[in-house]
């Protein structure tokens, strides 16, 4: 087994409900959504989150669009208009996810692309034409 | 009508604040049927019932109307149907600016505005709890009568029946109150296709596809994660049309010619934004289920949407109550290289101990370090002392309003009296703000069905 983050296997978003913070998982690839269901279980999520997340995580799996999603619970310090945070709408959980690392057989690890960089010779110039 | 088997419905606003040069675009940029724009926020209703206290005349999306004025002799000459909610807690005052902007467009006698009103409940709190409606809070359980008094804005979400009558009676712009954003799409669907509000299956899919259209770019390339800097063309991105066919299936994909992307990748995301439980997507008219949604990305900007189910609505519908519910502040400083977030976290501790000695009450004081952990948090681990730089981000939220306005004049001093190399004081004081909180409730529909009402009126 591998220890990569999960950036290389996933991209997502995340958005807000009130107080409440969702991040929809989504794998590049739909060869590897059963290794994002088994790494990914609520309690894994709310355990990466830490003390950003006050209350209880739900997870539901949207097998179609090989994706899962993530309501974190007491995440955005009363959310809206009350929230003292820079990210009061939870615009980066999603970014925040994909920090966590998981765990994926060494044959699959060695087949993946790196994702979420630019490619260092890449020119924000560029960027936008 | 229900002559065509698929009507193109062009996306051009995302929310109040969004691209004013993206509605133009959609309407000059190739063809299509409806232009739907939402702008409404949660925070939105409140500020707009603000505007309307001090200008009877205020209290819709003010943008809406010199875009219309452009854009009225294009969608008569094209035939283009408008429909949004721009009207706010005003959609009259909207309506009727609306008829003054198609005046100087010179469309007289060849267009008609609607619009929806009944959605704004404000008015009727006292009488309606009298009534026996709670109108108890989703989340806490508890009776809106406990803050009645600092309620500044009551507006139930809204479904597509009005938005569907209002075009059947000729209506070519359409503004409305609190409608949900995603009946904006699914309305002229049901128009044109003449579909039955039981036919839950294709309400469900017109529904799918309101929330694709709903946050403009946002499917289309904007925000879009997968191999971001590939996306291309963003300085003029292509916003989202559907494809809407008559059995409920409909392609995503933007104009010829535009930037962005619509992919599997961008389609997904879009999906997933906001969702709360994908099984139960509430709206007023049907319960979707998003986990039936099919993708099939057919290549050149166009993904085929599928396969979606729903269920019957329920007798309630949402409410969307904003209450004053105390004052915030946030002030920032910008702490530079060596030991830049060792500087900025001390000069935090020295401004938690001067408000402490000064007696002020909070509620909650907040300190983030911009730069290092406002984003992600405990998740990055502790700054290296070589940091080039780090803003001290420091917020309170109290109920008295005098503590918080003292607190602003707590972050300049810092400047002279607290650790070295400290800048970025420039824009002066912070300002405070009044917290509007949100109170998300349900009321019985025929409390409210009765009291909607649809008005044409020619230009």
């Amino acid at each position: 087994m591998a220890r990569i983050p999960l950036v290389r296997l996933a991209h997502a978003r995340s958005g807000d409900k009130g107080d409440t913070a969702n991040v929809g998982v989504i794998a590049y690839d739909a060869a590897h959504f059963d290794l994002l269901r088994q790494a990914l279980t609520a309690e894994a999520v709310k355990a990466h989150f830490g003390s950003m997340v006050k209350g209880p995580v739900e997870r539901f799996e949207l097998p179609n669009l090989h994706a899962i999603n993530f309501l974190l619970h007491g995440a955005l310090d009363g959310g809206g208009t009350q929230s003292l945070m820079n990210d009061a709408q939870g615009k980066v959980f999603s970014t925040g996810l994909l920090r966590m690392e998981i765990d994926v057989p060494d044959d699959v690890a060695a087949t993946l692309p790196d994702r979420g960089f630019a490619p260092s010779d890449w020119d924000p110039a560029s960027y936008g034409g | 009508m229900a002559d065509k088997d698929t009507i193109r419905i062009a996306s051009g606003q995302g929310f109040w604040g969004d691209d004013l040069e993206a509605p133009v675009r959609q309407v000059r940029g190739g063809p299509i049927d409806y232009l739907v724009m939402d702008y409404l926020a949660e925070v939105t209703m409140s500020i707009m019932q603000k505007q309307r206290a001090r200008d009877p005349n205020a209290g819709y999306a003010r943008d809406f109307v010199p875009l219309m004025e452009r854009i009225f002799p294009d969608i008569v000459e094209k035939g283009v149907r408008v429909v949004t909610n721009a009207g706010g807690v005003n959609p009259e005052g909207c309506a009727q600016a609306l008829l003054g902007a198609g005046r100087a467009a010179g469309v007289m006698g060849k267009a008609a505005v609607g619009r929806v009103e009944g959605d704004d409940i404000l008015a009727r709190l006292p009488k309606l709890i009298e009534e026996g409606h709670a109108l108890a809070n989703m989340e806490t359980g508890e009776p809106l009568e406990s803050i009645l008094d600092e309620v500044q804005s009551a507006n139930v979400y809204i479904g597509a029946e009005p938005i569907v009558e209002a075009l059947r009676k000729g209506a070519d712009v359409i503004v409305t109150g609190r409608s949900t954003d995603t009946a904006l799409t699914y309305g002229p669907m049901i128009h044109e296709f003449g579909w039955s509000l039981d036919d839950h299956d294709r309400i469900a899919a017109g529904v799918v596809a309101g929330h694709i259209n709903e946050c403009g770019a946002q499917s289309t390339g904007g925000n879009c994660l997968i191999d971001w800097w590939t996306m291309p063309g963003m300085a003029e991105p292509g916003f989202p049309i559907v494809e809407a066919n008559r059995d409920g299936t409909f392609v995503v994909t933007k104009h010829d010619g535009t930037g962005g992307r619509v992919s599997r990748a961008t389609v997904t995301e879009q999906i997933v934004y906001e969702m709360g439980d994908p099984r139960e997507y509430i709206t007023p008219d049907v319960v979707a289920d998003f986990t039936t949604i099919r993708l099939d990305d057919l290549g050149n900007d166009r993904v085929k949407v599928h396969g979606i189910t729903g269920g019957p609505r329920t007798d309630f519908l949402k409410v969307s109550i904003a209450y004053s519910d105390g004052w915030k502040a946030t002030g920032t400083l910008t702490y530079a290289w060596p030991d830049a977030a060792a500087k900025a976290r001390a000069a935090g501790v020295l401004i938690r101990e001067r408000l402490d000695r000064l007696g002020l009450e909070f509620d909650a004081v907040r300190i983030e370090l911009v730069g290092w952990d406002s984003t992600h948090g405990p998740l990055v681990g502790e700054p290296p002392a070589d940091l080039p730089e780090v803003q001290l981000r420091v917020g309170v939220r109290g109920k008295n309003r005098d503590h918080v306005e003292r607190f602003t004049r707590e972050i300049a001093p810092l400047v002279l009296t607290g650790p070295p190399s400290v800048t970025g004081f420039a824009g002066g004081r912070p300002r405070a703000q009044e917290i509007m909180a949100y109170w998300p409730a349900l009321i019985r529909r025929e409390a409210v069905e009765p009291f909607l009402s649809v008005t044409v009126t020619e230009v």
